[in-house]
């Protein structure tokens, strides 16, 4: 930031936002316009929109930071727009991801009935998915509290947007009212951040707070951070704040499901990631009591938990969508460990950031095959899923790749996500909770093994109808498991280098 | 002039009100009514700030804040009218559709 404000300087740092918002209005303008008989194409403007716009992250990245400057120069370098975003590596992958999570998203909703062909939903997802970009970089208390609200209200309208289905409904309502109310304590918990320090840009508080102008007394500012947890936990879905999860993912029309699952969940990782790292980092002392070590023993039991809660509810699941709700909540567990293992800095930081990556891809494919087989037979049941394999063989080769994507079965992408997860929780000498976090996969793959025994050993009358699928389904279908078999083999060093590269900077 | 203290501690009280609001009440108006005043204590506090360390950051988050909740009103309603529709309630209690 220098004393002079030249605006092209800045540019850079938000090109997906501002690209996002003139799609935004496209899109809008193309459901004024066109007659219904082409609106498909609203879907694929989206879709192929929200693609292309993925590669603006790449094409203008973060800028070169000098080695061997201190930490208050590399923010001076970093930061943009007076300190309100950060432009760094970190904001960058998960820029890349929401932006592909939203393009997938749009894609699958294409001929879903009662959505696919309207434009506000499209608008709403983009919308959703500025939120959820800007949330990857957000710097600043009041950025941040905007950016979660961007990405939240329209995620209570999509979850609802189904308006005269009882279901979709009260899975909106559920929804909204959960989400306000813990981003209500959430805010609380911002006000009382800004009113210790007198500073809104999360780079500049913890200074303030180990400084003797502050004072001794640890007590406000655990109570802060854990008002603000709380407002993580709801939107990562971390137990106990997780059991708005199950309900909203059954209610919600299912391409909403999978984004929900995916943009919403891997932005809070990253927002959440550097928030704790920027404001409580490590060796943090107020008044002699840990404050870093408070949030990272927090994080490891709330990953316990969060694995332990998920994975053994998720064995008596009889609906997919419910099945995939709890599996994403252990997931979520999963990631927790990376954030206990902060300790391994980079490497941990890496770990969650991949985690998250090849998550999107899994998690997005195992939605879309979700969505075919629902619009196809009106069904979410697992046993109905029976001779799927006879039905379309494809749909369930790519379900089972998915599914073996998040059980952690090699050569799909799960495993090197979790083997980076647990590397770092070995590097930051919490051995013990990445064997319990192998143990819990175990216990997963007996669910995700059962559904795919469903595909291919039950037999079923359905057999000769196989599922009708369009040319947008089977580009997501095809993309997805391939990314998701890439990242599962020679892409992943690729992918976990480049969010390993420069994540020093986050660590003032 | 009134002590800082003093307004934090207002805040905190209407805080509470609206959490025990929002964790008691069944009527989904009265829930979201709940859920406006403890943004509304967030707010007193930051303003109250503002004026302790004599900067406007704290009033500017205010504004962002005063603009979400008005957002947030709007999808809301929304919301409520659309269970009303089909339920004929809107009772918190009686959206017990998702189970499992």
């Amino acid at each position: 930031m220098g004393n002079e404000f030249d605006f092209l300087t800045h540019l850079p740092a938000i090109m997906p936002e501002i690209g996002l918002a003139i799609l935004a209005i496209v899109v809008l303008g193309l459901d004024l316009f066109l007659p219904e008989s082409r609106r498909r194409s609203i879907a694929l403007v989206a879709g192929i929109g929200l693609a292309a716009l993925a590669l603006t992250p790449l094409l203008w990245g973060p800028p070169a930071v000098p080695t061997g400057i201190g930490p208050e120069e590399q923010n001076q370098v970093l930061l943009f727009w007076g300190g309100m975003v950060r432009h760094d590596v970190l904001a960058q992958v998960f820029k890349v991801m929401v932006l592909l999570a939203g393009a997938f998203t749009s894609l699958m909703s294409i001929d879903v009935n009662g959505i696919g062909r309207k434009g506000e939903f499209y608008l709403t997802i983009i919308v959703a998915t500025l939120g959820a970009s800007l949330m990857s970089a957000a710097a600043d208390l009041i950025m941040i509290f905007v950016a979660l609200e961007t990405t939240t209200i329209p995620l209570y309208i999509l979850a609802g947007f189904k308006r005269n289905d009882g279901r979709s409904a009260e899975s909106g309502m559920k929804y909204f009212l959960f989400g306000s109310f813990m981003s209500a304590v959430m805010l609380y918990g911002l006000s009382l951040l800004y009113g210790f320090t007198g500073q809104t840009n999360i780079y500049a508080l913890a200074d303030f707070l180990t400084s003797p102008a502050f004072g001794e007394n640890p007590v406000p500012v655990l109570g802060a951070m854990v008002l603000i947890l709380v407002g993580f936990g709801f939107k990562i879905s971390a137990v106990p704040f997780h059991f708005w999860t199950p309900d909203v993912y059954e209610g919600a029309p299912t391409p909403v499901t999978a984004y929900v699952s995916v943009a919403s969940k891997a932005a809070s990782f990253a927002l959440l990631l550097r928030f704790l790292v920027a404001v409580f980092p490590a060796d943090m002392m107020i008044g002699g009591a840990e404050i870093h070590g408070f949030w990272v023993q927090l994080a490891a039991v709330t990953a316990v938990i969060t694995m332990t809660l998920g994975n053994v509810v998720a064995l008596a699941q009889r609906n997919i969508k419910r099945l995939l709700a709890y599996s994403s909540i252990a997931q979520a567990g999963y990631t927790l460990i990376g954030l206990a293992a902060i300790g391994a800095q980079e490497q941990s930081v890496a770990a969650v950031a991949f985690y998250m990556f090849m998550y999107t891809f899994t998690n997005l494919l195992a939605f879309a095959v979700v969505v075919l087989f629902s619009e196809a037979t009106g069904s979410e049941t697992i046993a109905d899923l029976a001779g799927l394999s006879r039905r379309s063989p494809w749909l369930a080769l790519t379900m089972t790749i998915a599914l073996l994507s998040l059980g952690g079965v090699p050569p799909a992408a799960g495993f090197f996500g979790k083997f980076f997860l647990f590397q770092a929780a070995v590097a930051a000498d919490l051995t013990w909770l990445a064997i319990y976090g192998v143990l819990m996969s175990i216990i997963a793959l007996y669910y995700y093994l059962v559904v795919v025994k469903v595909m291919y050993v039950d037999r079923s009358e359905d057999e000769s109808k196989p599922i009708p699928m369009s040319r947008p389904y089977a580009w997501v279908l095809g993309v997805t498991s391939i990314a998701v078999l890439i990242l599962g083999t020679v892409g992943a060093q690729v992918v976990f280098d480049w969010a390993l590269a420069n994540a020093s900077t986050l660590f003032a | 002039m009134v002590q800082t203290e003093m307004y934090v501690m207002l805040a905190v009280v209407l805080f509470v009100l609206g959490t025990l609001g929002v964790l008691l009440r069944r009527n989904a108006i009265l829930v979201f009514m709940s859920v406006e005043l403890m943004l509304n204590a967030a707010n007193l506090a930051l303003v109250a700030f503002a004026r302790q360390w004599g900067n406007v950051d704290g009033h500017l988050f205010v504004f962002f804040v005063i603009t979400v909740a008005a957002a947030e009103v709007a999808i809301g309603l929304a919301l409520i009218v659309a269970i009303f529709r089909s339920k004929k309630s809107i009772n918190i209690d009686e959206l017990h559709q998702l189970k499992g």
